[in-house]
């Protein structure tokens, strides 16, 4: 399927430096994250992790007075080039969000569908398909099938958040970026979830931010760790919970502060 | 998937499409927004244009002037203006109490189950149209004045310059009263929307140091929500100053100054509604155009001030504008 | 305190059910079958209708909200999509002004540009007027409905590769348009019982007529006119076209409401 073209997919942030006005958000930060795989970002509130994702779909353009210096690189062409347009890229990278956001007045059919229908007309079987198959992935369908176009909003907080990620992979993007996905939910809604991380990291590469350090500790196979914006540590997520070279990142892993 | 081209040329035309349609839409719809200065700019300067002859004629003294002879030409405003402003402040006097007592009530004294009951029959005295409240000011109003308050009134007050001379029913105490009656839904509801948007920790930190209710109100919401408040109240004012119909089924349509409540006046909307289409010349229509563009020019004035002082309490938010 | 406060929204309550109840009192027996739909008939005599003002009222009106809809809604839309600069503030600022215009004046101005030029009046020039009332209005309660939709259905949207466009129109308007919908016709009840705007344009017409170029009728214009009549029977007739205005208006009002707690009752 799409597996053999994401192993070549290479996506880096080179000397990011994110801002709002002259605040600076994200610091000089260079991380690579690797096809198929689960990177998390984890730091203390505030440490710009969920910036720097947004940087990475290019959202954070998108509030006034927000600027950014720096790559970000996607199979070697910067994102923030003069050629590429932010709407095509965003087309290309699905984002969940911390709330879950069906939209509200559509079906859950429409809400999963709604990435797809931007993509150009599609006929309704191959619709279908699509739809039925981003569910699958989002681990949704068994409960959903045979109410489809029931309203989005009388599914269950876990189950929405399940439809917002069914939704970003519809249009099956190269990379998932997830911030704070559980957040909201309960621990079997966040306990659901973190299993479709282990499965979607087949399709995708996942960036997970998260303020919760056991979710990264038990998700993803690298780990960045933040903190005021720069880049602290970042290496394979045994090695950093277990051992981790800067002082900061141990501080921060058992609790010292943050 | 294919992964990122930046050459191509159908690359290049969707981030153009895209930008594109994107700048149209905003086009469109800045054009619908334009139309509110234009209208704007447009009834000042037909108002303008069209009372030029009578303002280069009479100047200034168009205001303070009483005479308003059509057959010699000779237009005065000032008893309408007089009128205008005495219906207006009797209304306000009446209007405020009521309207405040209405908006304290629902937001800070009601049962819950009370409040939704009360907030729609207060919306659906604002509904009501001012021909209607014409009719039942003419048929039901009046009378009642005329037999249960005038009578009273006169006996206590009577030696006053308030209430001189016999009251026929049409005066300014009728055109003030039912004035005042159109005016409260609205003062209450602007008001409402004032107390609303005051920040619940307001009237918690001062019922967390121990006051009562009332006591919570008057020392933390209403020194809050003060300049929202005033600000309805004139945003009322202006709602009265423009009133037509109901006035002029009630007031009396006369040219005269006077501040007994209980004689005929006029206002400057009921002037024109009851004169424009019997005016034959060219000045006359002039005259009545200089009253409207007088009358546009308090209201707009009076609407700034009155938004101006709402917006400190609640920015931006659309307070007043539900069809009030 | 409590009491006087209770007291003063008593009587101020008080003063609504007086109305209301004289208008069904006094109102109520005139109506019947032929009310709705006979015209007027010859001065001084019994009987008559106000069919034709009935079917004036819904013209006027409903050309005016054809006018005055789009307007006033792609106002608000752009008050609330891009309105945080300079020339929003001018807008909601002039918008929030022109409110509170008296409707008189709003009559002359559409007198100026419409039936002079023509040399008649006209129903089309009665809804110009009430269109430029209603404008205003609307843009104020679409911009105010629009901005409820949270900011993060926007991005929602945005992070899947909508354009600006589309995520207006097919999210953000989408899920307000319960909101704009009860706003308009909020706002075509407040129009549908103007009557001073219409004296100098739509003017009144005794007889029946669809012309959208000829003077019209409608309920409050033929309200003015027998309730300062001098027949009796005008003033019974009077009464009755108020009851019946009332009726339209608090039909729509209803609506509207009816309209907002659909929506907002399933779940949000």
């Amino acid at each position: 399927m799409v597996a053999a073209a994401n192993t070549r997919l290479r996506l880096e942030a080179s000397h990011l430096t994110a801002m709002f006005g002259q605040h600076r958000a994200v610091r000089d930060v260079s991380l690579l994250f690797p096809a198929n795989t689960v990177t998390a970002i984890i730091g203390p509130s505030g440490c710009g992790k969920s910036t720097l994702l947004r940087c990475l779909n290019r959202m954070h353009e998108l509030t006034p007075s927000a600027s950014v210096q720096g790559e970000v690189l996607l199979d070697d062409v910067n994102i923030y080039g003069d050629e590429v347009s932010p709407i095509e890229l965003r087309r290309r990278i699905g984002m969940v969000f911390q709330r879950p956001t069906p939209f509200p007045t559509m079906s859950i059919y429409d809400n999963v569908a709604a990435g797809l229908r931007v993509n150009g007309r599609r006929f309704r079987a191959e619709m279908d398909d699509a739809v039925a198959r981003a569910l699958q992935q989002a681990a949704l369908w068994d409960e959903v099938r045979d109410r489809l176009h029931a309203s989005a909003l009388a599914l269950s907080g876990g189950q929405q958040q399940r439809l917002c990620i069914a939704r970003a992979v519809a249009p099956q993007p190269e990379i998932l970026l997830l911030d704070e996905p559980t957040a909201s939910l309960d621990p079997a809604g966040t306990q659901r979830i973190e299993e479709l991380c282990h499965a979607l990291k087949r399709l995708y590469t996942i960036v997970i931010v998260t303020h919760n350090m056991q979710q990264a500790a038990r998700v993803s196979d690298y780990t960045a760790f933040m903190y005021l914006g720069s880049l602290i540590e970042v290496g394979r997520t045994d090695e950093i919970f277990t051992k981790p070279k800067v002082e900061q990142t141990e501080a921060y892993i058992t609790g010292r502060f943050g | 998937m294919t992964s990122l081209p930046i050459e191509g040329s159908s690359r290049r035309q969707s981030l153009l499409g895209a930008d594109r349609s994107d700048r149209i839409y905003r086009r469109i719809l800045t054009g619908f927004a334009l139309a509110l200065p234009l209208l704007f700019l447009m009834i000042l300067a037909v108002l303008f244009v069209s009372a030029l002859p009578a303002l280069r004629r009479f100047g200034p003294s168009f205001l303070w002037t009483s005479t308003w002879d059509p057959v010699a030409e000779l237009y005065g405003a000032a008893p309408m203006i007089v009128g205008t402003l005495l219906s207006s402040f009797l209304a306000i006097l009446i209007a405020v109490p009521l309207a405040l007592g209405v908006a304290i009530f629902l937001t800070e004294f009601a049962p819950r189950w009370l409040r939704q009951p009360v907030a729609f029959l207060v919306e659906l005295l604002a509904a009501i149209p001012s021909v209607v409240y014409g009719l039942w000011g003419v048929f039901v109003l009046i009378p009642f004045l005329r037999t249960a308050v005038v009578p009273p009134l006169k006996a206590v007050l009577g030696w006053t310059p308030f209430l001189q001379g016999v009251f026929y029913g049409n005066s300014l105490l009728a055109g003030g009263v039912i004035l005042a009656i159109m005016i409260v839904p609205y003062i209450a509801a602007v008001s409402r929307e004032v107390l609303l948007a005051v920040p619940g920790s307001q009237r918690e930190a001062a019922l967390a140091m121990g006051a009562t209710r009332w006591e919570a109100v008057r020392s933390a919401v209403l020194p809050y929500g003060r300049a929202g408040l005033i600000g309805a109240i004139i945003l009322g004012l202006g709602r009265a100053l423009g009133e037509t119909m109901a006035v002029t089924m009630l007031i009396g349509n006369r040219h005269d100054i006077g501040i007994s409540l209980l004689q005929p006046a006029y206002t400057m909307a009921a002037a024109i509604a009851n004169e424009f289409s019997e005016a034959t010349t060219n000045m006359y229509h002039s005259a009545l155009f200089e009253v409207g563009l007088v009358l546009f020019v308090v209201t707009v004035v009076v609407n700034a001030i009155a938004r101006i002082l709402i917006w400190r309490v609640a920015r931006g938010a659309a307070i007043g504008s539900r069809a009030l | 305190m409590t009491g006087l406060v209770v007291a003063l929204s008593f009587i101020a309550v008080l003063a609504l059910v007086l109305i209301l109840g004289n208008l069904v009192l006094k109102g109520a027996s005139s109506i019947d079958w032929a009310f709705f739909t006979r015209s007027p008939v010859p001065a001084g005599q019994t009987g008559g209708g106000v069919a034709n003002a009935i079917v004036g009222s819904g013209l006027v009106v409903g050309l005016a909200a054809l006018i005055g809809v789009p307007i006033g809604v792609g106002a608000g839309m752009y008050l609330a999509e891009y309105g945080s600069g300079k020339l929003g503030f001018i807008v909601r600022f002039i918008a929030d002004v022109l409110n509170g215009t008296p409707s008189i004046v709003i009559g002359i101005v559409a007198w100026t540009f419409i039936v002079r030029p023509t040399h008649r009046f006209s129903a089309l020039a009665g809804s110009v007027a009430l269109a430029i009332l209603m404008i205003p209005m609307l843009a104020r309660t679409t911009e105010e409905m629009v901005r409820l939709v949270p900011h993060s259905l926007r991005e929602a949207a945005l992070a899947l590769g909508y354009p600006r466009w589309r995520t207006s129109l097919k999210v953000v308007a989408r899920t307000a348009l319960t909101g704009i919908v009860t706003g308009c016709l909020v706002g075509i009840a407040r129009v549908a019982g103007e009557t001073a705007p219409l004296l100098f344009t739509a003017l009144g017409n005794l007889n029946f007529s669809l012309s959208v170029t000829q003077p019209m009728q409608t309920l409050s214009l033929q309200i003015y006119v027998y309730a300062t009549g001098p027949f009796e029977e005008w003033h019974r007739l009077a009464w009755a076209s108020a009851l019946v205005l009332m009726g339209l208006v608090l039909m729509i009002s209803l609506t509207a409401r009816w309209v907002t707690r659909q929506r907002y009752g399933s779940g949000s």
